[in-house]
């Protein structure tokens, strides 16, 4: 319905003539309108395209015509068509010699081609031409299209003019031919590098919309090496102290602010420069006070210079008297009713703990309500706050927030950077391995697939090794623990891939550890997993080797096994599986269990995971089947470095017959060299000892499974698998090497040989990373999440003045004096509240160290917020009051005046508006300026202007009343 | 830098797409769909910043204003300021509104060129060269000045002038 309406304003718009528009456009434009399915509205622009391609083939058509034709297909490529059959006629029009046909085709060309599309070599002549151009507007859309189409091959051809524009006397063409050589030197820098000194020189350009294009290119170059440009801190600073003086001309004001985007993109280069540069920052600091003094933080962009300041601030050489200034503006943002000054609050608040981390408990409550703000976007960043600001002693509630939010968040993308945080701060600073078995759990059931498979293994590795503590006691707990949190979590369905591995490995190696459960019901659950997961081949493969691990410990017990018949139908199945892999492990099961008892225990030790495994890279137990090849006339090992490229098959050879018995295999060699020659290289490439992989046939018993499982692939193909093998070996000494049954399936049947722990194929290369040893200070603090608030931010910010007592120990009292004391130099109030506070912890009181008593007695939620207002009310009117008198009241009429010169049109063409006047959205918008207008009136109440200021600045979701006010009636 | 200006309707049509980095044409219909259901999803009287790495890659910001039945969307990198850039949005909502007298979607619908040439006069190259929106009418008008003055002997059919041209 709307739409229709809409489509009534159109053509009384098109008999207006409007923009010279034909009627074919409005109709088109209409039908799309009105169209009532995609289906339709694709049936429609299929027809103009056809339209538009008989038309813009045909010659006779008037030139003028061709630019609304084009236009056209822009139209329909924006709505997502395919106009390619058009690029051509663009890129003819960029010819023309009429300025609005050319400027028509380059827009046209800009938005179809890029700078790699064939055509683009067409339009450089032209641009090439224009350049030259008498008339300055043909050169403006020269050069906006250079910004675009012109590649790195290309930029030499426009160069040279390009450089010369730089003088032009027109500013706007100045100000474009420096974005067109910054674009050029983003492209390429090597090609634009000798025209660097160009922006050093521009900077000092009489235009000062010259000069702030110039900051662009600058800031660029700047980031990228800092220290050559050290010599301009001081024309920085002066520009930006000329620009805050107002000494540019008015018409670079904007809402009464002096050329705002030059003061930002200065800002933020000195914050480049004077990072960590004491003599530079040094000259920053008078004009940045003087900023901070003048601040507006009455509107936007007002807001936004404050925002670089403290950007700024925080990124310079530290001063503490403008990082009070900058604390201080942060907890301005912090406390406004403005979501964007909030999320910008927080992220300054990100930048000033870096350099003070005490800042942050003053914004506690804040923070907390941040948190718990239905706004996204400003929850996620206060999670990245506290990722910051995350220390062993509020990690536990960091992390649980953290893991709370993920569960309930869909967004993949999102999902899996949390969650890779979560891992990172738990890995860092858990206070406990329990609490980091259990959040890691967690972090798994929720977000397993989206883990990196390398925190699994550490998980694993984790649960083998234990607190790496003599109490042995302590870490058969903990197994059990997980064992039994584990028994629970099996059944459920849905788990991911990962966290299922975690489990069978688990259960495998320590399900029977204890005695608490049986071996059957351990082997039911396992077999359990391999059924419900019947596409899942990594998981299978760990089901059935934790199923031989724990009849494997069976039989070295003692105990009599029986096999559970639905254990036998999954042997069965995977002794028939495609996977050969998992055939193997089928194989080895079945193996096993006619294996003797002292035979299964030196094949499988109970808990050796965590044994090391000697390598013995020499292979002296084959020294007595060597010498013996020897005596029997077999030639000797040559090491690779003595080989050249020549004998390279002979020693191929000799590997061979080192590997398996060999005599045989060697006329072959000789035979047919051809396929073995990759062979060899590849192996040469494995680097050092081939040999390794000699350690296989330790065990009588294993003999017979290689040599099954070896006739079936050809022979080569074993070897080769041996290389890859190996290489994964030569990476030793990793925590990953718990048993074979880790091993990933890729690494198929020859890692099986490996039994007693050489296949670490798994987490061996990837986690070389150690867990941090921040178990040391395991104080349990914060447990209790309640749902206060106030607890919440204790556990949050309140330790981190008291940690240093921490360490000693966990007297409560000590470590909630002390950071009173601390507060105590900022502040005189909080001493007194923080003895009558029952809570444990941190002195939520901080937050509220402005206003007086009540703090004390666990202000209610509301409680702070009302104090803030109050005292940020007179702050906030004071500069709306004494900086614009005329508009005192708010800053709704001061917007309006910029409107002015709109309202008599506005009234004028009410008389077309009436069409509009039943819309929705109209009245909504009608409701909303009222609303805003009866704001205005009563504004006996300083709070509430300040409130109604803000919001007219900054919320304009819905209402921006002084924006389409006029428009809609 | 700015890396798209997108003005998308209620209705999730595209009203005007901008992209400084190049973004093959195939792929703009799935970048407005996916902004749009972020945009959409959100509540009134929220933020107005949003991060989207996940449509735009990694580090990049999206500010917007829902105004009357348009949103108006700018993408950017961490090298701009995010409420700069929300007035940004107003220096060109203001422009819009200076130019067509009371701007409503139609004038945008069937002016897209024009909002270009005001966008090409703001932001150049994905950096902002102009935030006065009178300068940025002044050289409007100026160029439509010119396109008038130029355009009178454009009633030739195109084989005509072609000829003359060879």
């Amino acid at each position: 319905m709307e739409q229709l309406r809409t489509i009534g304003r159109e053509l009384a718009m098109g008999s207006q003539g409007g923009w010279g528009q034909s009627k074919e456009f409005l109709d088109l434009v209409k039908s799309i309108g009105e169209a009532r399915s995609k289906a339709e509205e694709d049936r429609i622009i299929a027809r103009e395209l056809e339209h538009l391609k008989r038309r813009l083939a045909d010659p006779d058509v008037p030139r003028r015509k061709m630019k609304e034709l084009l236009l056209r297909l822009v139209y329909a490529e924006m709505l997502g068509h395919d106009a390619s059959f058009g690029h051509i006629h663009a890129v003819k029009m960029t010819h023309d010699e009429s300025l609005p046909l050319k400027r028509t085709g380059y827009l046209a060309v800009a938005l179809f081609l890029d700078e790699r599309h064939d055509l683009v070599i067409l339009v450089v002549n032209t641009i090439q031409k224009d350049l030259r151009s008498d008339n300055y507007l043909v050169v403006c859309a020269a050069l906006t299209a250079a910004c675009r189409l012109i590649g790195e091959e290309a930029i030499p051809a426009v160069l040279p003019q390009v450089v010369e524009l730089l003088a032009h006397p027109k500013e706007a063409v100045r100000k474009k031919a420096v974005m067109a050589l910054h674009r050029f030197y983003q492209r390429s820098p090597s090609s634009v590098s000798h025209l660097v000194s160009n922006f050093r020189k521009r900077l000092c350009d009489n235009d000062p919309g010259v000069m702030g294009a110039t900051l662009c290119p600058l800031y660029d170059l700047i980031l990228e090496e800092p220290n050559s440009y050290k010599d301009l801190v001081v024309s920085f600073v002066n520009i930006l102290k000329q620009v805050a003086e107002r000494r540019l001309p008015t018409s670079y004001d904007y809402h009464q602010m002096p050329a705002p985007f030059i003061q930002i993109k200065l800002l933020k280069i000195l914050a480049v420069l004077g990072s960590g540069d004491k003599q530079a920052s040094g000259h920053m600091y008078t004009v940045l006070g003087d900023i901070f003094r003048k601040g507006d933080t009455a509107s936007n962009i007002g807001n936004a210079i404050l925002y670089e300041c403290i950007c700024c601030i925080s990124s310079i050489f530290p001063n503490p008297k403008m990082l009070e200034a900058a604390a201080e503006t942060t907890s301005k943002f912090l406390k406004s009713d403005s979501h964007n000054l909030k999320y910008m609050g927080i992220d300054a608040l990100g930048r000033l703990i870096k350099i003070n981390p005490d800042i942050a408990e003053e914004h506690q409550l804040a923070v907390i309500d941040c948190l718990e703000d239905p706004d996204d976007t400003l929850k996620r960043k206060t999670f990245e706050l506290l990722y910051k600001m995350t220390k062993s002693t509020n990690v536990e509630v960091i992390v649980d927030r953290m893991i709370e939010y993920m569960i309930n968040i869909t967004d993949h993308h999102y999902k899996t950077e949390i969650a890779s945080r979560c891992v990172e701060l738990a890995e860092q600073f858990a206070p406990s391995n329990q609490w980091f078995i259990q959040t890691m759990n967690k972090v798994f059931e929720h977000a397993g697939d989206l883990v990196n498979i390398r925190v699994a293994h550490n998980l694993m590795r984790l649960i083998a090794e234990g607190f790496g503590e003599e109490d042995e006691g302590a870490d058969s707990q903990l197994r059990s623990s997980a064992v039994d949190s584990y028994l629970r979590i099996v059944g459920e369905p849905k788990l991911p891939s990962s966290f299922l591995q975690i489990i069978c490995w688990v259960l495998g190696e320590y399900g029977t550890a204890d005695g608490k459960y049986s071996a059957s019901y351990i082997i039911g659950k396992l077999c359990d997993v391999a059924e419900a997961h019947l596409t899942d081949d990594t998981v299978k493969a760990y089901a059935i080797s934790a199923i031989l691990k724990i009849f494997a410990f069976e039989i070295a017990l003692g105990r009599k096994i029986d096999l559970l018949p639905e254990c036998q139908t999954l042997v069965d199945e995977l002794s028939a599986s495609h996977s050969t892999d998992l055939q193997q492990r089928a194989y080895e099961l079945q193996a096993l269990l006619g294996l003797d008892k002292n035979a299964v225990e030196s094949v499988m030790p109970a808990d050796a995971s965590c044994e090391d495994i000697e390598v013995d890279r020499n292979l002296s137990f084959l020294n007595s089947y060597v010498q013996q090849a020897l005596e029997n006339g077999a030639s000797p090992y040559i090491p690779e470095s003595e080989r050249s490229g020549v004998i390279s098959v002979g020693s191929y050879r000799s590997q061979e017959q080192q590997e398996t018995s060999a005599h045989t295999l060697r006329f072959e060699a000789y035979e047919m060299p051809k396929p073995s020659l990759p062979l060899a290289t590849s192996q040469t490439s494995i680097s050092t000892p081939t040999t390794d992989l000699v350690p296989v046939p330790e065990t009588g018993y294993y003999k017979e499974d290689h040599q099954t499982s070896r006739s079936q692939p050809p022979g080569d193909a074993v070897s080769g698998e041996f290389g890859v093998k190996l290489r994964l070996d030569g990476v030793q000494k990793k925590w990953g090497r718990p048993t074979y049954s880790s091993s990933t399936p890729s690494s198929s049947t020859s890692s099986q040989q490996t039994t007693n722990g050489t296949s670490h194929s798994d987490g061996g290369g990837s986690s070389s990373q150690p867990r941090e040893s921040s178990y040391g200070s395991k104080r349990q603090q914060g447990t209790e999440v309640s749902a206060e608030k106030q607890r919440l931010a204790a556990s949050l910010f309140g330790s981190a003045a008291a940690k240093a007592d921490r360490k000693a120990q966990a007297s409560r009292k000590t470590a909630k004096d002390s950071p009173s004391t601390e507060k105590v130099a900022t502040t005189n109030v909080t001493a007194q509240p923080v003895k009558e506070q029952v809570i444990p912890a941190a002195p939520p009181p901080d937050l509220l160290d402005l206003g007086d008593e009540p703090v004390s007695s666990n202000p209610p939620l509301a409680d702070p917020f009302s104090q803030l207002e109050g005292l940020l009310g007179p702050a906030s009117a004071a500069p709306v009051l004494s900086g614009t008198p005329a508009t005192g009241a708010s800053k709704a009429p001061d917007l309006m005046s910029i409107f002015s010169d709109d309202v008599p049109t506005g009234v004028a063409s009410g008389s077309t508006d009436p069409t509009l006047g039943d819309v929705n959205s109209t009245s909504s918008h009608k409701g909303a300026t009222a609303v805003a207008s009866k704001k205005g009136p009563s504004l006996q109440d300083a709070l509430q202007k300040d409130a109604t200021a803000r919001q007219v600045g900054v919320t304009p979701t819905g209402n921006n009343p002084n924006l389409f006010k006029d428009l809609l009636g | 830098m700015i890396q798209a200006v997108m003005v998308i309707s209620t209705q999730a049509k595209p009203r005007l797409l901008k992209f400084y980095n190049f973004q093959p044409p195939e792929k703009h219909q799935d970048l407005v769909r996916s902004v749009f259901q972020l945009l959409s999803a959100r509540p009134d009287s929220v933020s107005n910043f949003v991060k989207v790495d996940s449509i735009f890659g990694p580090g990049t910001k999206m500010v917007y204003k829902h105004l009357a039945t348009l949103y108006f969307v700018f993408v950017f990198d961490s090298s701009e300021n995010e409420l700069a850039m929300l007035d940004l949005i107003q220096v060109f909502v203001e422009t819009l509104d200076k130019c067509f007298k009371n701007v409503c979607e139609l004038d945008i619908v069937f002016n897209f060129n024009k909002l270009h040439t005001i966008l090409d006069e703001m932001i150049l190259g994905g950096q902002v060269i102009e935030t006065s929106s009178e300068q940025i009418m002044k050289s409007v008008e100026e160029i439509e000045r010119l396109e008038k003055q130029s355009s009178t002997t454009s009633f030739i059919p195109k084989s005509i002038t072609e000829r003359f041209t060879r």
